[in-house]
């Protein structure tokens, strides 16, 4: 009993320096936020009411909803190819995948926006092959734009989204594999009805991970969507540092940290914290 | 393995695999007849699994072919044999309900709604699973999981039912249970039956055949009281059971049947020991031996004495020493056993000719 006690008291001591910062440094100011909603730049639920009723603000919002609904679909999507490669394939085949989801973790948010500008602006180099090899006569839009902005962002995601697919493929039992193949099941049919619903769980996970992940970036889209393409992050900062609007500002965090609270709290009921990692 | 409610009859010729610098399984030859009940039983990296993997399509020969009912099936893969299977930790697919795991190997070969209906309802009746049809994997107890495994593996009506040790998660009660279950699963489906496992009173009770592997290699096929009584080597005789070896000298093939000297006295032996050489090991099964408190006259019979005895309830283990120093175990009645300790301990110890084996001395 007293070894219990003392290693829950261990854990806790070893727990409390981040919870000290978390409170300092995030909840603390977080609260300030939280005045700032209900008395800037009159005390009252003005702000709140301006947020139903801001058509920019909704806008903003549904456009961040939905960026963020396809960049989680293909980052999820792509990023199942990759693992079932990872988990599942030869070794010369895991190398290839495993460097594919480790490089872009060792380069900043900031040099991959700007690789892909460079990539897919009006002179960029996939626009100058298309119309070197007479593909396109103009070049196409493909970044200041929504486009520009998911290509930023799922690349950065995928590497998000592929831990919790590794961890649930990883834990599926391989007889049961077999056990479909034995019993005239194609390979085809296999990864459909057996081992893609048998991953369930990891599909869940990385899904939510990569939709909470994109509500609030902000670095991927102000700069591949050059202002033209503005999410919810690049509104509140506009807000606080551009338009001096600090109460509309600081509802729309609030509202935005809600929203993810709630998604999260409907995540943990259906994935164990232990199957993100 | 392709007719549909047809027992399939095998022929593995020359069957070998290597995996890497280690031999799995050595040249292996072997028949399984039209429905019969073969069981495949070794120690552990014996090569019985691997025979069966094999069997099954998931693991390619290095050597040899694989013939079912005639057809060359060795580079046809699994999904394609479609032999049953049922495998160790039964592999049903959790995330499935009982009748939809039992429903999948017909969905997949795109069965009539109404045939699978009819088709799971009647298995899930011979297993005794009614009540259960939309409960998950993980809401069932290991021999119902047991049930579900086999009734998705015979209700397609697979020439062969291939089972991985399906036994070895069950309690012991529970085992006696399924054995009989599956025994009855055989004779009303007549399906042949390929049973691998490691526990040697299971392979004896349930099989009409029994294959014994050891290191990659098969060593004896037979019906269970012919490996029993006339094991091939010392490898078969041991590992089916507790066994006595007395060493033999003098052996002698006459016409009236052989003879040899066991412990200085001269013994009977069955049948001819042509071949064998003048020196052998002379095997008995404990429970074929007997105490008597003298010598009959034209029987089996060497001095020994009663060291230890067991209780057992129905009879009792007792161990004796020989006059020579061989250490012997007969499973005597509890009275015999009393009696044998209470006489100074030193008693005749006899066996009927025919239940004697010989064994090559020393070698296996």
């Amino acid at each position: 009993m007293r070894a219990y006690l003392s290693d829950r008291m261990g854990a806790a001591l070893l727990m409390a320096p981040l919870l000290l910062f978390l409170v300092l440094a995030y909840a603390w100011p977080f609260l300030g936020v939280v005045k700032w909603s209900f008395t800037l730049p009159t005390p009252g639920l003005g702000q709140y009411n301006a947020l139903l009723t801001d058509e920019l603000v909704q806008s903003v919002f549904i456009r961040t909803l939905r960026i963020a609904a396809i960049v989680t679909l293909v980052s999820v999507a792509a990023a199942y190819a990759i693992t079932v490669v990872w988990v599942r394939g030869t070794p010369a085949q895991r190398l290839v995948a495993e460097f594919c989801i480790l490089v872009p973790f060792w380069i900043s948010v900031l040099t991959r926006a700007f690789g892909w500008v460079a990539l897919l602006s009006n002179r960029g180099l996939i626009n100058t092959w298309l119309q070197a090899i007479g593909f396109i006569s103009e070049p196409l839009a493909l970044v200041r734009n929504e486009f520009g902005v998911i290509v930023g962002m799922t690349h950065f995601l995928i590497p998000f989204a592929v831990f919790p697919l590794a961890s649930a493929m990883r834990s599926l039992d391989d007889r049961v594999l077999l056990a479909a193949r034995g019993l005239g099941s194609s390979r085809m049919r296999t990864f459909w009805s057996v081992f893609v619903p048998m991953t369930r769980s990891g599909i869940i996970g990385s899904a939510m991970i990569v939709f909470v992940f994109s509500l609030g970036f902000f670095v991927t889209p102000a700069i591949l969507g050059g202002g033209r393409s503005v999410m919810i992050a690049e509104l509140i900062y506009l807000r606080i540092f551009q338009s001096p609007d600090w109460g509309l500002g600081a509802a729309i965090s609030v509202v935005l940290v809600l929203f993810v609270g709630a998604l999260m709290a409907i995540m943990f009921r259906f994935v164990r914290p232990k199957q993100l990692i | 393995m392709q007719q549909p409610g047809r027992a399939a009859e095998i022929k593995a010729i020359g069957i070998g695999k290597s995996f890497g610098s280690f031999r799995a399984l050595d040249n292996l030859s072997l028949d399984i007849g039209r429905g019969e009940f073969l069981t495949l039983l070794g120690p552990s990296g014996s090569g019985k699994t691997t025979f069966l993997m094999i069997l099954a399509g998931f693991v390619q020969p290095s050597d040899g072919r694989l013939f079912s009912d005639g057809i060359d099936i060795t580079e046809r893969p699994a999904e394609q044999r479609a032999a049953g299977m049922v495998f160790q930790g039964y592999a049903l697919f959790p995330h499935m309900s009982v009748e939809a795991n039992i429903a999948f190997p017909l969905k997949v070969r795109k069965k009539s709604a109404a045939d699978i209906k009819r088709r799971v309802g009647e298995m899930i009746e011979r297993v005794g699973l009614n009540g259960h049809e939309k409960k998950l994997p993980a809401q069932l107890s290991g021999g119902q999981q047991q049930r579900v495994a086999l009734a998705r593996a015979l209700v397609f009506e697979p020439g062969v039912l291939l089972l991985d040790e399906p036994f070895s998660a069950l309690d012991k009660g529970l085992r006696g249970q399924m054995q009989a279950e599956m025994k009855r699963l055989h004779q009303e489906t007549g399906t042949t039956f390929v049973f691998v496992t490691h526990d040697q009173s299971e392979a004896l009770a349930l099989s009409s055949r029994v294959a014994i592997f050891n290191h990659g290699e098969l060593l004896q096929v037979g019906a269970p009281d012919e490996v029993y009584d006339r094991p091939a080597n010392r490898f078969v005789a041991e590992f089916l059971g507790e066994i006595n070896m007395l060493p033999l000298k003098g052996i002698r093939s006459a016409d009236d049947g052989a003879t040899g000297l066991c412990e200085d006295r001269t013994v009977s032996l069955r049948g001819s020991a042509n071949g064998i050489g003048s020196n052998a090991i002379l095997a008995i099964r404990p429970e074929y031996m007997s105490i008597a408190s003298e010598a009959a006259a034209g029987e089996n019979g060497i001095a020994a004495t009663a060291t230890n005895s067991t209780y057992l309830g129905a009879a009792t283990r007792l161990d004796l020493t020989t006059r020579h120093g061989a250490k012997v175990t007969v499973s005597v009645p509890n009275e015999v056993a009393a009696a044998a300790l209470s006489k100074g301990n030193s008693v005749w110890l006899t066996w009927p000719a025919e239940k004697g084996f010989l064994l090559p001395d020393g070698g296996r």
